[in-house]
Protein backbone atom coordinates (compact mmCIF):
# COMPACT_ATOMS: atom_id res chain seq x y z
CA UNK A 1 0.00 0.00 0.00
CA UNK A 2 2.68 2.84 1.13
CA UNK A 3 4.93 1.18 -1.51
CA UNK A 4 2.55 2.06 -4.40
CA UNK A 5 1.96 5.33 -2.52
CA UNK A 6 5.49 6.47 -2.77
CA UNK A 7 6.07 5.53 -6.00
CA UNK A 8 3.12 7.14 -7.42
CA UNK A 9 4.19 10.26 -5.51
CA UNK A 10 7.42 10.09 -7.27
CA UNK A 11 6.54 9.27 -10.86
CA UNK A 12 5.83 12.46 -12.56
CA UNK A 13 3.11 11.25 -14.74
CA UNK A 14 1.02 10.12 -12.01
CA UNK A 15 1.74 13.37 -10.56
CA UNK A 16 0.54 15.41 -13.68
CA UNK A 17 -2.63 13.45 -13.60
CA UNK A 18 -3.40 13.67 -10.00
CA UNK A 19 -3.16 17.24 -10.42
CA UNK A 20 -5.28 17.53 -13.20
CA UNK A 21 -7.98 15.49 -11.62
CA UNK A 22 -7.90 17.64 -8.31
CA UNK A 23 -7.66 20.84 -10.35
CA UNK A 24 -10.66 19.37 -12.48
CA UNK A 25 -12.59 18.40 -9.26
CA UNK A 26 -12.45 21.88 -8.02
CA UNK A 27 -13.90 23.29 -11.31
CA UNK A 28 -16.07 20.99 -10.99
CA UNK A 29 -17.59 21.72 -7.80
CA UNK A 30 -17.33 25.45 -7.70
CA UNK A 31 -19.82 25.58 -11.24
CA UNK A 32 -22.04 23.14 -8.87
CA UNK A 33 -21.94 25.81 -6.25
CA UNK A 34 -22.42 28.81 -8.16
CA UNK A 35 -25.96 27.04 -10.18
CA UNK A 36 -27.11 26.02 -6.76
CA UNK A 37 -26.53 30.10 -5.38
CA UNK A 38 -28.57 31.04 -9.01
CA UNK A 39 -31.23 29.20 -8.04
CA UNK A 40 -31.21 29.43 -3.91
CA UNK A 41 -31.41 33.41 -4.95
CA UNK A 42 -33.92 33.77 -7.37
CA UNK A 43 -36.24 32.14 -5.19
CA UNK A 44 -35.01 34.33 -2.22
CA UNK A 45 -34.66 37.17 -4.50
CA UNK A 46 -38.43 36.63 -4.82
CA UNK A 47 -39.57 36.30 -1.29
CA UNK A 48 -37.74 39.58 -0.47
CA UNK A 49 -39.50 41.53 -2.77
CA UNK A 50 -42.68 40.54 -1.77
CA UNK A 51 -42.17 40.74 1.88
CA UNK A 52 -40.63 43.95 1.71
CA UNK A 53 -43.44 45.14 -0.62
CA UNK A 54 -46.32 43.52 0.65
CA UNK A 55 -45.14 42.68 4.15
CA UNK A 56 -46.19 46.49 4.98
CA UNK A 57 -49.78 45.73 4.21
CA UNK A 58 -50.21 42.02 6.15
CA UNK A 59 -52.36 42.93 9.01
CA UNK A 60 -55.00 41.95 11.13
CA UNK A 61 -56.61 44.54 8.62
CA UNK A 62 -56.31 42.04 5.84
CA UNK A 63 -57.79 39.18 7.29
CA UNK A 64 -61.27 40.80 8.76
CA UNK A 65 -61.72 43.86 6.10
CA UNK A 66 -63.22 43.89 3.03
CA UNK A 67 -60.88 45.71 -0.22
CA UNK A 68 -62.05 50.01 -0.49
CA UNK A 69 -63.14 51.54 -3.28
CA UNK A 70 -59.99 52.93 -5.03
CA UNK A 71 -59.12 56.11 -3.22
CA UNK A 72 -59.49 55.02 -0.03
CA UNK A 73 -56.95 54.14 1.46
CA UNK A 74 -56.92 50.77 3.87
CA UNK A 75 -59.15 47.49 3.41
CA UNK A 76 -58.33 43.65 3.49
CA UNK A 77 -58.68 41.23 1.34
CA UNK A 78 -60.99 38.66 3.52
CA UNK A 79 -63.47 37.60 0.85
CA UNK A 80 -60.91 36.82 -1.33
CA UNK A 81 -59.39 34.15 1.60
CA UNK A 82 -62.05 33.21 2.83
CA UNK A 83 -63.14 32.53 -1.09
CA UNK A 84 -59.54 30.42 -2.11
CA UNK A 85 -60.05 28.74 0.98
CA UNK A 86 -63.12 27.80 0.29
CA UNK A 87 -62.59 27.02 -3.52
CA UNK A 88 -59.79 24.76 -2.65
CA UNK A 89 -61.72 23.40 -0.09
CA UNK A 90 -64.92 21.63 -2.19
CA UNK A 91 -62.35 21.29 -5.40
CA UNK A 92 -60.36 18.97 -2.67
CA UNK A 93 -63.34 17.13 -1.73
CA UNK A 94 -64.55 16.58 -5.70
CA UNK A 95 -60.99 15.94 -6.41
CA UNK A 96 -58.93 14.21 -3.89
CA UNK A 97 -61.27 11.17 -3.10
CA UNK A 98 -61.84 10.69 -6.90
CA UNK A 99 -58.26 10.64 -7.87
CA UNK A 100 -57.33 8.28 -4.97
CA UNK A 101 -60.34 5.68 -5.75
CA UNK A 102 -58.76 6.07 -9.61
CA UNK A 103 -55.25 5.40 -8.37
CA UNK A 104 -56.07 2.34 -6.16
CA UNK A 105 -58.33 1.07 -9.30
CA UNK A 106 -55.05 1.63 -11.71
CA UNK A 107 -52.27 0.00 -9.14
CA UNK A 108 -54.38 -2.74 -7.50
CA UNK A 109 -57.21 -4.02 -10.14
CA UNK A 110 -56.28 -2.21 -13.89
CA UNK A 111 -53.05 -3.93 -13.86
CA UNK A 112 -51.80 -4.42 -17.72
CA UNK A 113 -55.59 -3.86 -19.07
CA UNK A 114 -56.25 -1.88 -22.10
CA UNK A 115 -58.83 0.23 -20.16
CA UNK A 116 -55.92 1.20 -17.42
CA UNK A 117 -53.51 1.98 -20.06
CA UNK A 118 -56.60 4.18 -21.63
CA UNK A 119 -57.10 6.16 -18.34
CA UNK A 120 -53.01 6.27 -17.11
CA UNK A 121 -52.59 7.99 -20.79
CA UNK A 122 -55.57 10.01 -20.74
CA UNK A 123 -54.39 11.10 -17.04
CA UNK A 124 -50.82 11.65 -18.38
CA UNK A 125 -52.85 14.07 -21.18
CA UNK A 126 -55.46 15.71 -18.85
CA UNK A 127 -51.68 16.87 -16.40
CA UNK A 128 -50.47 18.41 -19.20
CA UNK A 129 -53.39 20.48 -20.51
CA UNK A 130 -52.68 24.29 -19.81
CA UNK A 131 -54.90 25.41 -17.01
CA UNK A 132 -56.58 27.73 -19.32
CA UNK A 133 -58.12 24.93 -21.59
CA UNK A 134 -59.37 23.69 -18.64
CA UNK A 135 -61.13 26.58 -17.75
CA UNK A 136 -62.66 27.41 -21.23
CA UNK A 137 -63.96 23.62 -20.70
CA UNK A 138 -65.47 24.26 -17.27
CA UNK A 139 -67.25 27.36 -18.66
CA UNK A 140 -68.64 25.44 -21.55
CA UNK A 141 -69.83 22.99 -19.41
CA UNK A 142 -70.72 24.91 -16.58
CA UNK A 143 -70.87 28.49 -17.02
CA UNK A 144 -72.65 29.09 -20.04
CA UNK A 145 -75.49 26.44 -19.62
CA UNK A 146 -76.29 28.04 -16.14
CA UNK A 147 -76.12 31.51 -17.62
CA UNK A 148 -73.07 32.36 -14.63
CA UNK A 149 -69.89 32.57 -13.51
CA UNK A 150 -70.08 30.85 -10.27
CA UNK A 151 -67.65 29.40 -7.27
CA UNK A 152 -69.08 25.73 -8.17
CA UNK A 153 -67.52 25.70 -11.47
CA UNK A 154 -64.06 27.57 -10.13
CA UNK A 155 -64.60 24.82 -7.62
CA UNK A 156 -64.52 21.86 -10.69
CA UNK A 157 -62.44 23.63 -12.81
CA UNK A 158 -59.36 23.25 -9.85
CA UNK A 159 -60.94 19.96 -9.01
CA UNK A 160 -60.23 18.48 -12.77
CA UNK A 161 -56.78 20.03 -12.33
CA UNK A 162 -55.89 18.32 -9.20
CA UNK A 163 -57.62 15.07 -10.51
CA UNK A 164 -54.61 13.64 -12.66
CA UNK A 165 -51.79 14.31 -10.10
CA UNK A 166 -53.38 12.64 -7.51
CA UNK A 167 -54.37 9.65 -9.39
CA UNK A 168 -50.86 9.19 -11.05
CA UNK A 169 -49.68 10.18 -7.54
CA UNK A 170 -51.50 6.99 -5.51
CA UNK A 171 -50.87 4.66 -8.17
CA UNK A 172 -46.67 5.41 -8.26
CA UNK A 173 -47.11 5.27 -4.41
CA UNK A 174 -49.17 1.72 -4.09
CA UNK A 175 -46.60 0.89 -7.14
CA UNK A 176 -43.91 1.11 -4.46
CA UNK A 177 -45.48 -1.07 -1.89
CA UNK A 178 -43.32 -4.46 -2.04
CA UNK A 179 -44.92 -7.20 -3.46
CA UNK A 180 -43.80 -9.39 -0.66
CA UNK A 181 -46.25 -6.81 1.80
CA UNK A 182 -49.13 -7.85 0.07
CA UNK A 183 -48.18 -11.50 -0.65
CA UNK A 184 -47.48 -11.18 3.83
CA UNK A 185 -51.17 -10.28 3.98
CA UNK A 186 -52.56 -12.25 1.78
CA UNK A 187 -50.80 -14.97 2.93
CA UNK A 188 -52.32 -14.59 6.88
CA UNK A 189 -56.09 -15.16 5.12
CA UNK A 190 -56.79 -11.93 4.12
CA UNK A 191 -59.21 -11.14 1.26
CA UNK A 192 -57.84 -9.14 -0.93
CA UNK A 193 -59.74 -5.51 -0.83
CA UNK A 194 -58.67 -6.00 3.39
CA UNK A 195 -55.33 -6.41 2.08
CA UNK A 196 -55.42 -3.04 -0.03
CA UNK A 197 -57.12 -0.87 2.39
CA UNK A 198 -55.48 -1.88 5.41
CA UNK A 199 -51.82 -2.71 4.15
CA UNK A 200 -51.38 -1.76 0.50
CA UNK A 201 -53.25 1.47 1.17
CA UNK A 202 -51.49 2.32 4.66
CA UNK A 203 -48.37 1.94 3.63
CA UNK A 204 -48.17 4.01 0.55
CA UNK A 205 -50.18 7.15 2.85
CA UNK A 206 -47.69 9.33 3.65
CA UNK A 207 -46.18 9.63 -0.43
CA UNK A 208 -50.48 9.39 -1.26
CA UNK A 209 -51.13 12.31 1.38
CA UNK A 210 -47.88 13.96 -0.10
CA UNK A 211 -49.34 13.95 -3.52
CA UNK A 212 -52.18 15.42 -2.47
CA UNK A 213 -50.49 18.40 -0.71
CA UNK A 214 -48.79 18.96 -3.87
CA UNK A 215 -51.93 18.81 -5.92
CA UNK A 216 -53.36 21.80 -3.30
CA UNK A 217 -50.40 23.89 -3.77
CA UNK A 218 -50.53 23.52 -7.30
CA UNK A 219 -54.09 24.40 -7.77
CA UNK A 220 -53.71 26.84 -4.79
CA UNK A 221 -51.66 29.10 -7.22
CA UNK A 222 -53.91 28.57 -10.26
CA UNK A 223 -55.53 31.90 -11.70
CA UNK A 224 -56.35 31.35 -15.57
CA UNK A 225 -59.18 28.92 -15.32
CA UNK A 226 -60.71 30.75 -12.12
CA UNK A 227 -61.17 33.76 -15.21
CA UNK A 228 -62.94 31.86 -16.87
CA UNK A 229 -65.16 29.93 -13.81
CA UNK A 230 -65.38 31.83 -10.76
CA UNK A 231 -64.62 35.03 -11.90
CA UNK A 232 -64.35 37.71 -9.08
CA UNK A 233 -66.09 39.90 -6.50
CA UNK A 234 -65.26 42.39 -3.93
CA UNK A 235 -67.75 41.38 -1.29
CA UNK A 236 -68.59 37.99 0.55
CA UNK A 237 -69.63 35.44 -1.36
CA UNK A 238 -70.95 31.99 -0.17
CA UNK A 239 -73.14 31.25 -3.16
CA UNK A 240 -72.00 28.37 -5.14
CA UNK A 241 -74.27 29.44 -7.77
CA UNK A 242 -72.77 33.45 -7.67
CA UNK A 243 -68.74 34.57 -8.77
CA UNK A 244 -66.98 34.37 -5.55
CA UNK A 245 -63.68 35.98 -4.93
CA UNK A 246 -60.03 34.68 -4.66
CA UNK A 247 -56.96 35.33 -3.87
CA UNK A 248 -55.61 34.86 -7.32
CA UNK A 249 -57.81 37.00 -9.35
CA UNK A 250 -58.12 39.67 -7.14
CA UNK A 251 -54.15 40.13 -7.38
CA UNK A 252 -54.70 39.68 -11.15
CA UNK A 253 -57.48 42.86 -11.21
CA UNK A 254 -55.39 45.02 -8.69
CA UNK A 255 -51.67 44.36 -9.77
CA UNK A 256 -53.06 45.74 -13.09
CA UNK A 257 -54.72 48.89 -11.92
CA UNK A 258 -53.76 52.20 -11.51
CA UNK A 259 -54.54 52.90 -8.00
CA UNK A 260 -51.26 52.29 -5.68
CA UNK A 261 -53.82 50.86 -2.51
CA UNK A 262 -55.05 48.44 -4.79
CA UNK A 263 -51.48 47.49 -5.90
CA UNK A 264 -50.36 47.19 -2.64
CA UNK A 265 -53.38 44.95 -1.95
CA UNK A 266 -51.80 43.07 -4.66
CA UNK A 267 -48.71 42.75 -3.37
CA UNK A 268 -50.02 41.80 0.15
CA UNK A 269 -52.60 39.18 -1.80
CA UNK A 270 -48.76 38.00 -3.49
CA UNK A 271 -47.55 37.06 -0.39
CA UNK A 272 -50.26 35.24 1.01
CA UNK A 273 -50.60 32.83 -1.80
CA UNK A 274 -46.50 32.35 -1.77
CA UNK A 275 -46.21 31.98 2.09
CA UNK A 276 -49.58 29.35 1.38
CA UNK A 277 -47.60 27.10 -1.50
CA UNK A 278 -44.09 27.41 0.78
CA UNK A 279 -46.25 26.20 3.93
CA UNK A 280 -48.02 23.30 1.91
CA UNK A 281 -44.64 22.14 0.25
CA UNK A 282 -42.59 22.11 3.78
CA UNK A 283 -45.44 19.90 5.06
CA UNK A 284 -45.38 18.15 2.00
CA UNK A 285 -41.79 17.14 2.42
CA UNK A 286 -42.12 16.51 6.05
CA UNK A 287 -45.00 14.12 5.66
CA UNK A 288 -42.49 12.42 2.59
CA UNK A 289 -40.09 11.90 5.05
CA UNK A 290 -42.35 10.28 8.09
CA UNK A 291 -42.54 6.74 8.52
CA UNK A 292 -45.73 5.31 8.05
CA UNK B 1 -38.65 -43.47 0.60
CA UNK B 2 -40.83 -42.34 3.24
CA UNK B 3 -41.73 -41.08 6.58
CA UNK B 4 -40.69 -42.93 9.16
CA UNK B 5 -43.34 -45.18 11.03
CA UNK B 6 -43.98 -42.78 13.86
CA UNK B 7 -45.18 -39.86 11.36
CA UNK B 8 -48.51 -39.00 9.53
CA UNK B 9 -48.55 -37.19 6.53
CA UNK B 10 -49.60 -34.06 6.96
CA UNK B 11 -49.13 -33.14 3.35
CA UNK B 12 -49.41 -35.71 0.22
CA UNK B 13 -47.99 -34.23 -2.73
CA UNK B 14 -49.19 -36.17 -5.61
CA UNK B 15 -47.56 -35.80 -9.15
CA UNK B 16 -47.33 -32.24 -8.88
CA UNK B 17 -45.92 -30.10 -12.17
CA UNK B 18 -45.78 -26.27 -11.89
CA UNK B 19 -45.68 -24.23 -15.16
CA UNK B 20 -45.12 -20.52 -15.02
CA UNK B 21 -46.67 -19.37 -18.51
CA UNK B 22 -44.76 -21.58 -20.83
CA UNK B 23 -41.48 -22.59 -18.25
CA UNK B 24 -42.26 -25.69 -16.17
CA UNK B 25 -40.57 -25.17 -13.27
CA UNK B 26 -41.43 -28.64 -11.15
CA UNK B 27 -41.73 -32.03 -12.43
CA UNK B 28 -43.75 -34.71 -10.94
CA UNK B 29 -42.92 -33.97 -7.52
CA UNK B 30 -44.12 -36.54 -4.66
CA UNK B 31 -43.60 -35.81 -0.71
CA UNK B 32 -45.43 -36.70 1.78
CA UNK B 33 -45.00 -34.22 4.70
CA UNK B 34 -45.07 -35.19 8.63
CA UNK B 35 -47.83 -33.42 10.59
CA UNK B 36 -45.68 -31.79 13.83
CA UNK B 37 -42.51 -32.17 12.63
CA UNK B 38 -39.99 -29.89 11.10
CA UNK B 39 -39.14 -30.63 7.04
CA UNK B 40 -36.33 -28.45 4.88
CA UNK B 41 -36.52 -28.23 1.25
CA UNK B 42 -33.29 -27.88 -0.15
CA UNK B 43 -31.41 -27.54 -3.13
CA UNK B 44 -29.47 -25.00 -5.41
CA UNK B 45 -30.55 -21.48 -6.43
CA UNK B 46 -33.50 -21.88 -9.01
CA UNK B 47 -34.15 -25.49 -8.34
CA UNK B 48 -37.92 -25.02 -6.56
CA UNK B 49 -38.40 -25.12 -3.43
CA UNK B 50 -39.81 -21.77 -3.33
CA UNK B 51 -42.35 -22.87 -6.11
CA UNK B 52 -43.11 -26.17 -4.59
CA UNK B 53 -44.07 -24.68 -0.95
CA UNK B 54 -45.91 -21.67 -2.79
CA UNK B 55 -48.26 -24.39 -3.92
CA UNK B 56 -49.23 -25.24 -0.15
CA UNK B 57 -50.99 -21.89 0.56
CA UNK B 58 -51.77 -21.41 -3.47
CA UNK B 59 -49.84 -18.25 -3.63
CA UNK B 60 -49.28 -18.76 -6.87
CA UNK B 61 -53.29 -18.30 -7.46
CA UNK B 62 -52.14 -14.52 -7.54
CA UNK B 63 -50.74 -14.43 -10.48
CA UNK B 64 -51.91 -14.91 -14.06
CA UNK B 65 -50.42 -17.83 -16.16
CA UNK B 66 -48.50 -19.38 -13.27
CA UNK B 67 -50.70 -22.88 -12.76
CA UNK B 68 -50.11 -26.72 -10.98
CA UNK B 69 -51.25 -29.68 -12.16
CA UNK B 70 -51.21 -32.97 -10.12
CA UNK B 71 -52.49 -32.83 -6.29
CA UNK B 72 -51.67 -31.28 -2.91
CA UNK B 73 -53.57 -33.25 -0.10
CA UNK B 74 -53.88 -31.33 3.22
CA UNK B 75 -55.79 -34.01 5.34
CA UNK B 76 -56.88 -35.64 2.73
CA UNK B 77 -58.60 -32.46 0.60
CA UNK B 78 -57.02 -31.43 -2.47
CA UNK B 79 -56.07 -27.99 -1.88
CA UNK B 80 -55.25 -27.38 -5.81
CA UNK B 81 -58.64 -27.49 -6.35
CA UNK B 82 -60.35 -24.50 -5.88
CA UNK B 83 -63.98 -25.56 -5.24
CA UNK B 84 -62.24 -27.87 -2.60
CA UNK B 85 -60.97 -24.84 -0.28
CA UNK B 86 -61.04 -21.52 -1.24
CA UNK B 87 -57.57 -19.44 -1.01
CA UNK B 88 -58.70 -17.16 2.15
CA UNK B 89 -59.97 -19.81 3.87
CA UNK B 90 -56.63 -22.26 2.78
CA UNK B 91 -54.44 -19.34 3.82
CA UNK B 92 -55.63 -19.20 7.48
CA UNK B 93 -54.62 -23.04 7.70
CA UNK B 94 -51.52 -22.45 5.96
CA UNK B 95 -49.76 -19.79 7.21
CA UNK B 96 -46.11 -18.27 5.78
CA UNK B 97 -43.01 -16.26 6.57
CA UNK B 98 -41.05 -14.91 3.75
CA UNK B 99 -37.44 -14.48 2.97
CA UNK B 100 -37.58 -10.62 3.89
CA UNK B 101 -38.63 -9.61 6.92
CA UNK B 102 -42.17 -7.47 6.04
CA UNK B 103 -43.91 -6.34 9.09
CA UNK B 104 -47.28 -4.13 7.93
CA UNK B 105 -46.93 -0.60 8.52
CA UNK B 106 -48.61 -0.77 12.12
CA UNK B 107 -47.92 -1.19 15.89
CA UNK B 108 -46.75 -4.73 16.89
CA UNK B 109 -49.90 -5.28 18.60
CA UNK B 110 -51.62 -4.44 15.40
CA UNK B 111 -49.42 -6.58 13.02
CA UNK B 112 -50.17 -10.07 15.43
CA UNK B 113 -53.69 -9.51 15.70
CA UNK B 114 -54.16 -8.77 12.09
CA UNK B 115 -54.79 -12.72 10.92
CA UNK B 116 -56.71 -13.20 13.95
CA UNK B 117 -59.02 -10.28 13.55
CA UNK B 118 -59.98 -11.50 10.31
CA UNK B 119 -61.43 -14.35 12.13
CA UNK B 120 -62.96 -12.58 14.20
CA UNK B 121 -61.55 -13.13 16.97
CA UNK B 122 -62.43 -9.95 19.45
CA UNK B 123 -61.32 -9.13 23.13
CA UNK B 124 -60.05 -10.83 25.86
CA UNK B 125 -59.31 -13.64 23.57
CA UNK B 126 -57.41 -11.98 21.28
CA UNK B 127 -55.22 -10.07 23.63
CA UNK B 128 -54.02 -13.69 24.84
CA UNK B 129 -53.55 -15.04 21.38
CA UNK B 130 -51.25 -11.63 20.69
CA UNK B 131 -49.66 -12.58 24.12
CA UNK B 132 -49.27 -16.03 23.39
CA UNK B 133 -47.86 -15.95 19.80
CA UNK B 134 -45.74 -12.91 20.68
CA UNK B 135 -44.26 -15.27 23.12
CA UNK B 136 -44.30 -18.38 20.61
CA UNK B 137 -41.81 -16.64 18.06
CA UNK B 138 -39.46 -15.76 21.35
CA UNK B 139 -40.36 -11.91 21.01
CA UNK B 140 -42.08 -11.40 24.33
CA UNK B 141 -39.02 -9.89 26.48
CA UNK B 142 -38.10 -7.54 23.67
CA UNK B 143 -41.33 -5.77 23.04
CA UNK B 144 -43.54 -6.52 25.83
CA UNK B 145 -43.28 -2.84 26.70
CA UNK B 146 -44.03 -1.01 23.68
CA UNK B 147 -46.32 -3.06 21.69
CA UNK B 148 -47.77 -0.09 20.49
CA UNK B 149 -44.47 0.88 17.99
CA UNK B 150 -44.61 0.63 15.07
CA UNK B 151 -43.44 -2.53 13.50
CA UNK B 152 -41.05 -0.87 11.62
CA UNK B 153 -39.20 0.67 14.66
CA UNK B 154 -37.66 -3.08 15.63
CA UNK B 155 -34.62 -4.75 14.03
CA UNK B 156 -34.29 -7.11 11.68
CA UNK B 157 -34.22 -10.33 13.45
CA UNK B 158 -37.10 -8.82 15.74
CA UNK B 159 -39.39 -7.94 12.40
CA UNK B 160 -38.39 -11.68 11.43
CA UNK B 161 -39.82 -13.09 14.72
CA UNK B 162 -42.82 -10.31 14.78
CA UNK B 163 -43.72 -11.97 11.14
CA UNK B 164 -43.40 -15.63 12.66
CA UNK B 165 -45.45 -14.64 15.78
CA UNK B 166 -47.95 -12.71 13.05
CA UNK B 167 -47.99 -16.07 11.12
CA UNK B 168 -48.47 -18.08 14.20
CA UNK B 169 -51.26 -15.91 15.53
CA UNK B 170 -53.80 -17.36 12.96
CA UNK B 171 -52.93 -20.58 15.17
CA UNK B 172 -52.32 -22.27 11.71
CA UNK B 173 -51.86 -26.11 10.87
CA UNK B 174 -49.54 -25.50 8.83
CA UNK B 175 -46.53 -23.19 8.68
CA UNK B 176 -44.32 -22.34 5.83
CA UNK B 177 -41.02 -20.36 5.74
CA UNK B 178 -39.22 -19.67 2.53
CA UNK B 179 -35.78 -18.58 3.70
CA UNK B 180 -36.72 -17.15 6.63
CA UNK B 181 -32.99 -16.39 7.92
CA UNK B 182 -31.45 -15.62 4.61
CA UNK B 183 -31.60 -11.78 5.01
CA UNK B 184 -30.60 -11.71 8.61
CA UNK B 185 -27.39 -11.63 10.77
CA UNK B 186 -25.82 -14.81 12.47
CA UNK B 187 -26.95 -13.84 16.03
CA UNK B 188 -30.48 -13.22 14.02
CA UNK B 189 -30.10 -16.32 12.73
CA UNK B 190 -29.80 -18.71 15.74
CA UNK B 191 -32.08 -17.36 17.59
CA UNK B 192 -34.62 -17.77 14.73
CA UNK B 193 -33.19 -21.71 14.06
CA UNK B 194 -33.45 -21.99 17.58
CA UNK B 195 -37.00 -21.06 17.32
CA UNK B 196 -38.01 -23.47 14.33
CA UNK B 197 -36.64 -26.36 16.38
CA UNK B 198 -38.70 -25.66 19.42
CA UNK B 199 -41.39 -26.07 17.06
CA UNK B 200 -40.99 -29.24 16.42
CA UNK B 201 -44.12 -31.18 18.25
CA UNK B 202 -46.56 -28.82 17.99
CA UNK B 203 -46.20 -27.20 14.12
CA UNK B 204 -45.98 -29.02 10.66
CA UNK B 205 -43.03 -26.71 9.67
CA UNK B 206 -42.01 -26.86 5.70
CA UNK B 207 -38.89 -24.83 5.70
CA UNK B 208 -36.74 -23.66 2.20
CA UNK B 209 -33.34 -23.55 2.94
CA UNK B 210 -29.90 -22.45 0.56
CA UNK B 211 -28.16 -23.78 4.07
CA UNK B 212 -26.89 -27.06 4.41
CA UNK B 213 -26.09 -26.78 8.23
CA UNK B 214 -29.38 -25.12 8.90
CA UNK B 215 -31.40 -27.91 7.24
CA UNK B 216 -29.07 -30.56 9.25
CA UNK B 217 -29.65 -28.39 12.57
CA UNK B 218 -33.35 -27.47 12.76
CA UNK B 219 -35.23 -30.37 10.50
CA UNK B 220 -36.87 -34.10 11.33
CA UNK B 221 -36.97 -34.33 7.45
CA UNK B 222 -34.93 -33.11 4.53
CA UNK B 223 -36.05 -33.30 0.70
CA UNK B 224 -33.49 -32.53 -1.99
CA UNK B 225 -34.56 -30.34 -4.95
CA UNK B 226 -32.51 -30.68 -8.35
CA UNK B 227 -33.79 -28.78 -11.09
CA UNK B 228 -37.42 -29.05 -10.34
CA UNK B 229 -37.41 -32.22 -9.33
CA UNK B 230 -37.38 -33.90 -6.04
CA UNK B 231 -34.50 -36.26 -5.81
CA UNK B 232 -34.43 -37.56 -2.65
CA UNK B 233 -36.35 -37.05 0.64
CA UNK B 234 -35.84 -39.07 3.84
CA UNK B 235 -35.58 -38.29 7.70
CA UNK B 236 -32.87 -35.47 7.85
CA UNK B 237 -30.24 -37.37 9.24
CA UNK B 238 -30.30 -39.97 6.54
CA UNK B 239 -30.16 -37.87 4.04
CA UNK B 240 -26.85 -36.09 5.30
CA UNK B 241 -24.88 -39.34 6.27
CA UNK B 242 -26.25 -41.68 3.98
CA UNK B 243 -27.85 -40.02 0.89
CA UNK B 244 -28.86 -42.60 -1.64
CA UNK B 245 -28.32 -40.67 -5.21
CA UNK B 246 -25.24 -39.44 -6.06
CA UNK B 247 -26.28 -35.79 -7.17
CA UNK B 248 -27.36 -35.47 -3.00
CA UNK B 249 -24.13 -36.77 -1.96
CA UNK B 250 -22.43 -33.81 -4.20
CA UNK B 251 -24.41 -31.24 -3.12
CA UNK B 252 -24.47 -31.76 0.58
CA UNK B 253 -20.88 -32.04 0.25
CA UNK B 254 -20.04 -28.89 -1.84
CA UNK B 255 -19.64 -30.15 -5.23
CA UNK B 256 -22.18 -27.74 -6.68
CA UNK B 257 -25.01 -25.71 -5.85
Amino acid sequence: MTQIATRLASDPRAQRARVRRVLLNRAMMVAAAAALILAVATLCWVLGTLIARGGGALSWRLLTELPNPPGIPGGGLAHAIAGTLLLTGAALCLGVPTGIAAGIWLAEFGQGSRIAYAVRFLADVLMGVPSIVIGVFVYGLLVAPLGSFSGLAGAVALALLMLPIVTRTTEEMLRAVPVTLREAALACGCPPWIMILRVSVRAALPGILTGVLLAIARVGGETAPLLFTSLNTPYWSFDPLAPIGTLNVTLFNYAMSPYRDWQQLAWAAALCITLAVLALTIAARTLRRKRP
Amino acid sequence: MALTAADEPKIRVQNLDFYYGERQALRANNLEIAKNRITALIGPSGCGKSTHIRTYNRMYDLYPGHRATGAVLLDGADILDSRAIDGISLRSRVGMVFQKPTPFPMSIRENVAFGPKLLGVRGSELEDRIVAAIKAAALWEEVQDRLDASGLSLSGGQQQRLCIARALAVEPEVLLMDEPASALDPIATTRIEELIHDMAGRYTVVIVTHNMQQAARVSDYTAFFYMGEIIEHGPTNQIFTSPAEKRTEDYITGRFG
